[in-house]
């Protein structure tokens, strides 16, 4: 099955959820750190006309620190995130959720190359395609992988429908839908609500449908009011 | 429990949580981390433990997933790896790296095999049929190397501080990067680097047997005397690394191919440390004590006592101590 969450188990016994990052994700992110490295390269570049000879050299040991490093020092400092993958919402980490090492992102950094070839990072994006947690081969040698970390929000639903007991027993199934209904619900459009109610109360008009499931939901969430 | 009252108990705790997760994350140095660490574990656990009602009473997705959310930036906190520095970084030099090379010294010796041989082959080509050279090469390289080691040649003394900084630039870009890449490419089962040490090998032997043809030979061995030393081992050793995980893929034993990866990479990472370092000396020493003109003897002798440190002491620092990892 092609799934982008993980399973994990902490130590504490709760099991947690990795949402795994894919290649469009990451190509954006990259794409993102690379436009940085050019602007930091075109600002110096500019800067050291003024020094010839001695402007070279520190223009190639910029190039060599950059290319190299500037993943390795945003992974290992900040959250296992680069700009790019900050700006994305995505992090490096362990395949078992704990924070990248610096042995580690130094390995799946170094072997940017083999993933890079032959060119535009084909080996690389095989290797994502072929393995269930869209791991790079630098990625797969240094146990790593790349997750979303975005916070959801926690919407507070505010319905019209008054609450309503249930009058069936309730499965814990049942409660999980009708609540994720109500809380999702604000994202959708009322027509699109309508017919989502109707699949749980096909007896009833559209408009009664919508007011019988938001009107349970919000019974079963409990509130001030219910 | 229903949701909204669960939610109304806990939320202060979640927020101070998430206060404590923004401090520990945050790059603030004044942080005094003990203090907020003090029921940071407590705190986590109760999270935990919410986080299994809230899953097991059928609550709703969001609330679920911002639990799992915090749960999971607490967990980077709580198991995040210490980075200490200097207590490891002198264990390293003191006999870390040594320790790494030769514990792989097969690999090296294969990957300083390739390299050698390559070496050889070309130097006696090149000496007996001196066209040969134009096999490596073409014309214009060899000319212009022939030209650079020109014992007649007045440039050298013409050079200066500034284009020293610009040359150690350039080493420190292609030969850092050109063991990086030896060593990446050891994962294509290792044919990648038998590639880039023979053509190494092959470009060395074929230049100086051309330059000893020519009689240029002793403005270009006093210059890489020196610096061969590091920059020609770092080379051998970063081949050896990347057969290392080229071979764990071919015969990864009793293991699973990715985890035999997965540990060879490990236990080699130590030696590509050491190889970077080796790189910095040697890109450092070209730069800045190759192009000197001091006397052919003097030369000479500094660059067999680089030799002779660098081989004693990757072959006999940190033997007899116990092992510590």
């Amino acid at each position: 099955m092609i799934d982008e969450r993980q399973n994990l188990l902490t130590p504490e016994g709760a099991e947690l959820n990795l949402t795994l990052a894919g290649p469009v994700p990451r190509s954006a992110a990259f794409i993102i750190d690379m436009a940085i490295r050019c602007v930091v390269y075109a600002i110096v570049g500019i800067l050291m006309i003024f020094f010839s000879t001695i402007g070279q050299g520190v223009m190639l040991i910029l190039m060599f620190v950059l290319e190299w490093f500037y993943p390795v020092v945003y992974e290992v400092f900040r959250q296992g995130q680069t700009p790019g993958k900050r700006m994305m919402g995505l992090a490096v980490a362990h395949a078992d959720g704990t924070p990248i090492t610096l042995n580690g992102s130094l390995l799946r950094n170094l072997l940017r190359t083999a993933d890079f070839f032959p060119f535009m990072y084909l080996a690389g994006f095989i290797s994502m395609l072929s393995n269930a947690r869209f791991q790079r081969l630098g990625d797969l040698v240094a146990d790593s992988v790349v997750v979303h970390v975005e916070k959801p929000d926690l919407e507070t639903v505010k319905a019209t429908a008054p609450p309503r007991v249930p009058d069936w027993s309730v499965t814990l199934d049942d409660q999980r839908t009708l609540i994720a209904f109500l809380e999702r619900g604000v994202k959708l459009s009322q027509p699109r609500r309508q017919e989502l109610a109707l699949l749980a109360y096909e007896e009833l008009s559209p408009e009664m449908a919508e007011m019988h499931a938001l009107g349970n939901a919000r019974y079963l969430r409990g509130g001030d009011d219910a | 429990m229903k949701q909204q009252q669960f939610e109304m108990r806990h939320q202060q705790e979640w927020l101070a949580f998430e206060e404590q997760l923004a401090l520990l994350e945050g790059s603030k140095k004044d942080v005094d981390r003990k203090k907020l660490l003090a029921d940071f574990p407590e705190q986590y656990r109760r999270l935990c433990h919410q986080f299994a009602l809230a899953k097991a009473r059928g609550y709703s997705l969001p609330l679920i997933e911002k639990l799992n959310e915090l749960i999971l930036h607490g967990h980077r906190q709580l198991y995040r790896h210490r980075l200490p520095i200097v207590a490891p970084l002198v264990q390293f030099i003191a006999y870390g790296f040594p320790r790494a090379v030769r514990e792989q010294a097969s690999w090296n010796l294969l990957s300083g095999f390739s390299f050698v041989f390559a070496l050889c082959f070309m130097w006696v080509l090149v000496a007996l049929h001196p066209d040969m050279i134009y096999s490596m090469l073409d014309v214009e390289q060899v000319d212009q190397i022939s030209n650079m080691y020109d014992p007649a040649a007045g440039f050298r003394a013409m050079r200066d501080g500034s284009d020293d900084i610009a040359m150690f630039g350039h080493y420190i870009w292609n030969n850092i990067g050109i063991a990086f890449r030896t060593f990446a490419s050891g994962l294509f089962f290792g044919v990648g680097v038998f590639v880039t040490e023979i053509f190494n090998g092959a470009f060395f032997g074929a230049i100086a047997a051309h330059l000893i043809n020519i009689h240029h030979d002793e403005p270009f061995f006093t210059f890489v005397v020196a610096h061969g030393a590091p920059e020609l081992t770092a080379i051998v050793l970063s081949g050896g690394s990347g057969m290392r995980l080229g071979w764990a893929l071919l015969a990864p034993g009793a293991l699973p191919r990715l985890q035999a990866l997965q540990r060879a990479a490990r236990k080699a990472m130590p030696v590509m440390y050491g190889t970077f370092a080796l790189l910095l000396i040697a890109a450092f020493v070209e730069a800045f004590w190759s192009p000197r003109d001091f006397a052919p003897a003097v030369k000479y002798s500094v660059g067999a006592a680089f030799w002779l440190l660098l081989y004693a002491y990757l072959l006999f620092a940190g033997r007899g101590r116990s092992h510590a990892a």
